[in-house]
């Protein structure tokens, strides 16, 4: 019988494209925009991800998210590397810096642009960018060395080459700093470029306060875990030590919810984008649910026929389901095979952030199957209560 | 043709195993003082082997009592019995299975699924069944061929005449083989010609020993070709009659 649910379905070519368009409307519209949201939150963890080679990272009690680092103190340092676990720790600072661009400049950004400063500890350069596409790493032991991410570079010199990057004198904050290298970075969310430099370098380019380090980043020893690190650093660096600051420890994966949930909670991301994404859902089962009824509702007499010659509910309900079936399976397979394009191509040409995890695909597919089968619910009702005696009528 | 042109019958047909048997059947739609009785106390019977002709006046409760011995209407009262099997006492998916296996339909409207092919159609009673695709394809082209239209089983039905998809729908109503053929103004859509040549067809291809046939009409050019004509009004049974060309041919077969 699903042979003949599949013809029927198939033979009104119209609406069989239209159901298909519906539901490929919703599945594209849900897949994208989820992904899209789901881009740009990652982008917000995308310095926690850069940061190579760590276990562990220390904060302020306070701190929310990556861009909300709050100074400690060389004391603090000390402490966590006083725990037992810790293989090394080592500072980290990350602030902001405003560099002057060339004067006399017309293109481009303008005069200012504020920059991420992310200072590294002097000896091990651990967080260093993972991977250098000009320069190298080593430069940046001289004296004022920055690495500048690439993406940055371009942002604020469109059009030239890479190479003219090496050797390009800047000033940040009333500071000398010289470009040594690029690297690659992943996209922030404040799109802010990039400027990789030793931590002492970096205490040179900000305003001088007493308190200076942003955080600590920690290694573990072979053998312990992360999690197992965070729980003795908090333990023992804080609260529980007494008397000293209390310290919040965080694996990377940890301060990566954590400032995800920051911004869920604090920015309109997530309820913008699930307007959006209800919105697809809520279209898709308009358009599918009313084309599907109708689609029906023009085949009652088919419906009607086949019920007379024996074809009980049971296998109707069966036919109508697999009709929704196929169809939703259709349009999630085309709805998310253009957003998985729109993600692949849109983001060579400009920064769009998009990020499809296999769990977004999930989750689409099954907003997809809800709304065939609200869809067909109408349809399966109508179908249900006809009376096969209505094929006698004319 | 009028009816004074035909003998008038018993109500019990000549032969002694009934196909279908309605007794005091009654059928009203509706509550109160809306309501309205379509059946008011039918007593019929119709035999294997012959045609039945229900004719009357539109609203005299002819489709009404073909949907109740076809197993698609519950009456109101009184009982009726097909192929030995009392219906009231069918139900669900008993009485979707009785039907399915039994009962062979002929609509007005053909009712043909546009998608599918003429041999795709006629094989749908048998996809029903469960028999597999390829085998009721194969079995719907022979019973194609025996209503002239085995050239064209692979047209869909938007490529046939009006004529070729009602000889589609017997074919489909016949592919199963049912021991009851139940058609509804199966010329009613079709012109004078195509009528003629269906109910022909009707006649040769589907009146068969131990097959009733029941065919709802209100076209009297086609009278010629039941076996028994039974003429309702007012939701009663009015009379039965013979045609002229029966009357005096005892084994019922047609001819032209």
């Amino acid at each position: 019988m699903n042979w003949i649910a599949w013809k029927m379905l198939t033979g009104d070519r119209a609406k069989y494209i239209g159901i298909v368009a519906g539901v490929t409307f919703a599945a594209l519209l849900i897949a994208q925009q989820v992904s899209i949201a789901l881009g740009l939150l990652l982008r917000t963890t995308s310095t926690i991800q850069d940061i190579a080679d760590v276990d562990v990272f220390v904060m302020d009690p306070d701190v929310e998210y990556i861009d909300d680092l709050k100074p400690l103190t060389d004391n603090d340092l000390y402490r966590v590397q006083g725990v037992a676990g810790v293989a090394w720790a080592v500072p980290f600072y990350k602030g902001q810096g405003r560099l002057k661009l060339d004067v006399g400049r017309r293109d481009g950004p303008g005069l200012y642009q504020q920059v991420i400063v992310l200072g590294l500890d002097d000896a091990t350069l651990v967080g260093a960018p993972r991977e250098m596409v000009l320069g190298s790493l080593a430069a940046l032991r001289e004296p004022d060395a920055v690495v500048m991410d690439v993406a940055g570079f371009q942002y604020l010199w469109p059009g030239e080459p890479l190479e003219s990057a090496l050797g390009r004198v800047l000033e940040m904050n009333d500071h000398r700093a010289v470009i040594v290298g690029l690297c690659k970075a992943s996209d922030t969310f404040m799109t802010f470029p990039i400027l990789y430099t030793r931590y002492h370098q970096a205490l040179q380019f900000v305003p001088q306060e007493r308190r200076v380090m942003s955080a600590v980043l920690v290694g573990a020893e072979e053998g312990v875990s992360p999690e197992e690190v965070c729980r003795r650093i908090e333990e023992r660096a804080g609260k529980a030590s007494g008397g000293g600051r209390a310290l919040k420890a965080l694996t990377r994966n940890g301060f990566k919810r954590t400032t995800i949930d920051y911004f869920m909670k604090n920015t309109g991301i997530l309820l913008n984008f699930s307007i959006t994404t209800a919105l697809g859902f809520v279209v898709g089962c308009a358009i599918a649910g009313q084309t599907f009824y109708t689609f029906t509702v023009e085949n009652l007499n088919q419906f009607g026929a086949l019920k007379a010659m024996g074809v009980t509910n049971r296998r109707i309900v069966g036919m109508v389901l697999f009709q929704a079936l196929v169809v939703g399976l259709l349009g999630f397979g085309i709805g998310a095979g253009l957003a998985a394009l729109f993600g692949e191509v849109v983001p060579r040409f400009t920064r769009l952030a998009f990020f499809m995890h296999w769990t977004i695909l999930a989750g689409t597919l099954v907003a997809v199957l809800l709304i065939v089968a609200l869809a067909s619910l109408l349809s399966i009702r109508k179908v249900l209560v006809l009376e096969p005696a209505v094929v006698f009528r004319g | 043709m009028t009816a004074t042109s035909y003998a008038l019958a018993d109500a019990e047909p000549r032969s002694a195993a009934p196909a279908v048997v309605c007794r005091a059947l009654t059928k009203a739609f509706g509550d109160g003082e809306s309501r309205v009785w379509a059946l008011r106390g039918v007593d019929m019977k119709v035999s294997g082997g012959e045609m039945t002709l229900l004719v009357g006046p539109s609203g005299c409760g002819k489709t009404t009592l073909i949907s109740i011995i076809a197993g698609l209407l519950d009456p109101s009262d009184g009982a009726v019995s097909v192929l030995g099997e009392d219906l009231r006492r069918l139900r669900g998916s008993r009485l979707v299975g009785f039907r399915g296996d039994n009962i062979g339909f002929v609509f007005q409207q053909y009712n043909l699924l546009p998608a599918l092919t003429a041999a795709e159609n006629a094989a749908v009673p048998l996809i029903i069944q469960g028999r597999r695709r390829g085998d009721a394809v194969a079995r719907a082209r022979k019973v194609l061929e025996s209503v002239g239209l085995g050239h064209r089983a692979d047209a869909l039905p938007s490529q046939l005449s009006g004529g070729q998809q009602q000889r589609v729908a017997i074919a489909r109503a016949l592919v199963h083989q049912p021991k009851l053929l139940v058609c509804d103004e199966p010329t009613a859509a079709l012109d004078a010609q195509s009528g003629h040549t269906v109910m022909k067809l009707l006649r040769e291809v589907a009146v068969q020993p131990g097959r009733a046939v029941i065919v709802v009409t209100h076209d009297s050019r086609v009278f010629e070709f039941g076996d028994r004509i039974v003429f309702m009004g007012d939701g009663r049974v009015e009379r039965v009659e013979v045609p002229p060309a029966r009357a005096n041919n005892a084994a019922g077969e047609y001819k032209e």
